[in-house]
């Protein structure tokens, strides 16, 4: 059996400029925080980088990695709008590929089925068609004729996710309410690295439905504790709110410069005393 | 707030939302926004029992809370194109045909104002029933044409074919001056009510294109006694709907 445990940077080493990246969570939910700031210390440019976006699209659109975005929305749910993503998005920073979540969550299922697309009901009389032009559509071949849209497969080079549990094998346990759509991030992805709250050697008697993530879609794990913070990673952690305001009305400059100008542990420890300061 | 005194603005509103969910049956309520939210949990305990609603995370809860089913994203979205609900949605921006804008002011392609993103707007119109709120009613918001089709409008989802136009319903549009449908000739937007101190001449006139208005626009009708003392002892005892619409 492989031992696939291995380290944020590790990770990084993996990844090339250029590449199509997929981000498992949702919004400011379960986002693999760490291995994005990861990401951050590394020269990796040039990214499509497919997300239900939250602050890992914010964080790579204020450091400029990003080439091409494909997402539905990007938001920090508790604050609706993204800052870095707004602020990016007005000076027309990179390409965006803007469909409907529904539309993204067959693009995935199609990858994770080898399929080059699937049909869906939505796009149609929507400006989804008009600002991509690409996208075509199908006619039933039934009796009904009806029309729509065919939804192309959203394969990736590479895929990052958060979960609050892992085995060194690579299966992964989500522990919360929503396990978002990260098992089909890895089976849409060539590599999928997933991090997680905590390591275990095994599950014990866990509900299986709770496995959500096989190994045999994984090629890295990663014990990263907090390692979605200032995401919700919930039961583990809630969202870290006061951070997130932070975050949020921050220069980016400024932001980067205190909390990640160092390793995840030096990110960590920041946080701490930014939260003592505040006391 | 006293159970007795005259319903406040923002109660209209609540009002007018819960109506929205009126003889739905046993279909799940997506309210988007503290009026609407109040508004879905006041059908279902008075008029609309069958209802379903979210904790607003992914467990479906019965009135006193406790779970009652399980609806992730990946089950939200597929019951969406099952048809078996009805959401409101916000709008930044609304047309005449009920075309909705939540994406991005100015051109698409450099916007002036980045917002959310289409989001599910484009799935959710083709599919179920979909309602507004606009909490703060002005030509900025009712614009002669969106910049960018998120939800579809009727005029929109009539050029895009049958299977565009298949499912797709507005039922209806609430804003803290009226409640509003598009039951006309061509599904342009029709005044259906006015808010209690409201007249017709002001809701065209904080409205970017011409409403349709029938001769007579009655009030919103004025919540029971009951549904007072729920809105204002149980559903929202801190009062906070009167922060998103203050009273007039």
């Amino acid at each position: 059996m492989t031992d696939k445990t291995m380290t944020p940077e590790d990770v990084v080493s993996r990844l090339r400029s250029g590449m199509t990246l997929g981000i498992g969570g949702w919004g400011a939910r379960r986002k693999p925080m760490a291995l994005v700031r990861a990401l951050l210390r590394s020269d990796i440019t040039d990214l499509t980088v497919i997300s239900y976006g939250g602050p890992d699209v914010g964080l790579l659109a204020a450091a400029g990695r990003i080439r091409r975005l494909i997402a539905a929305f990007v938001t920090l749910d508790s604050i609706p709008l993204e800052p870095h993503y707004r602020a990016a998005r007005e000076r027309g920073a990179f390409a965006l590929t803007e469909i409907d979540e529904a539309m993204f969550l067959w693009g995935l299922t199609a990858a994770a089925h080898r399929l080059p697309f699937l049909p869906v009901r939505a796009g149609l009389g929507s400006d989804v068609m008009r600002v991509n032009p690409e996208l075509r559509t199908v006619t039933s071949p039934y009796e009904d004729g009806e029309t729509f849209v065919a939804v192309p497969a959203l394969r990736m080079d590479a895929a990052l996710v958060h979960l609050n549990r892992a085995d060194r094998l690579g299966n992964g346990q989500y522990l919360g309410p929503d396990p978002y759509f990260d098992d089909l991030f890895c089976q849409a992805a060539d590599q999928a690295y997933v991090s997680c709250e905590r390591l275990v050697d095994d599950f014990g008697a866990a509900a299986p439905q709770t496995l959500l993530v096989s190994r045999h879609t994984v090629a890295g794990v990663v014990e990263t504790p907090n390692g979605a913070h200032f995401t919700s990673c919930v039961p583990d952690h809630d969202r870290d709110e006061a951070f997130q305001r932070l975050y949020a009305t921050t220069p980016w400059p400024h932001f980067a410069e205190r909390f990640l100008s160092g390793d995840e542990k030096a990110y960590q420890s920041a946080v701490q005393t930014w939260h003592e300061e505040q006391q | 707030m006293s159970p007795t005194t005259a319903a406040t603005r923002a109660e209209y509103c609540v009002i007018a939302c819960a109506e929205a969910w009126r003889d739905n049956g046993e279909v799940l309520a997506s309210p988007m926004g503290l009026i609407p939210s109040l508004g879905a949990r006041l059908a279902r305990r008075t008029f609309s029992p069958d209802l379903l609603l979210t904790d607003g995370e992914a467990t479906l809860v019965g009135p006193d809370g406790t779970a009652e089913g399980w609806l992730p994203y990946r089950r939200h979205l597929a019951l969406v194109t099952g048809g078996k609900r009805h959401v409101m949605m916000g709008a930044s921006q609304l047309d005449r045909f009920g075309n909705q804008n939540i994406s991005c002011i100015g051109d698409w392609h450099r916007p002036s104002r980045q917002l959310l993103g289409v989001r599910g707007a484009p799935v959710n119109t083709l599919n179920n029933p979909v309602s507004y709120w606009v909490p703060k009613h002005s030509a900025r918001v009712f614009v002669e044409r969106v910049d960018m089709i998120c939800g579809v409008g009727y005029d929109s989802a009539a050029a895009a074919g049958p299977s565009a136009t298949r499912y797709h319903r507005i039922p209806r549009v609430v804003s803290h001056l009226g409640v509003f449908d598009f039951a006309t000739p061509d599904h342009t937007m029709r005044l259906v009510s006015v808010h209690p101190g409201v007249t017709a001449g002001q809701v065209q006139e904080a409205t970017g294109f011409p409403l349709a208005l029938p001769g007579e626009v009655p009030d919103t009708r004025e919540p029971t006694a009951a549904e007072l003392r729920l809105i204002r002892t149980e559903l929202d005892p801190e009062g906070l709907r009167e922060r998103e619409v203050p009273q007039g």
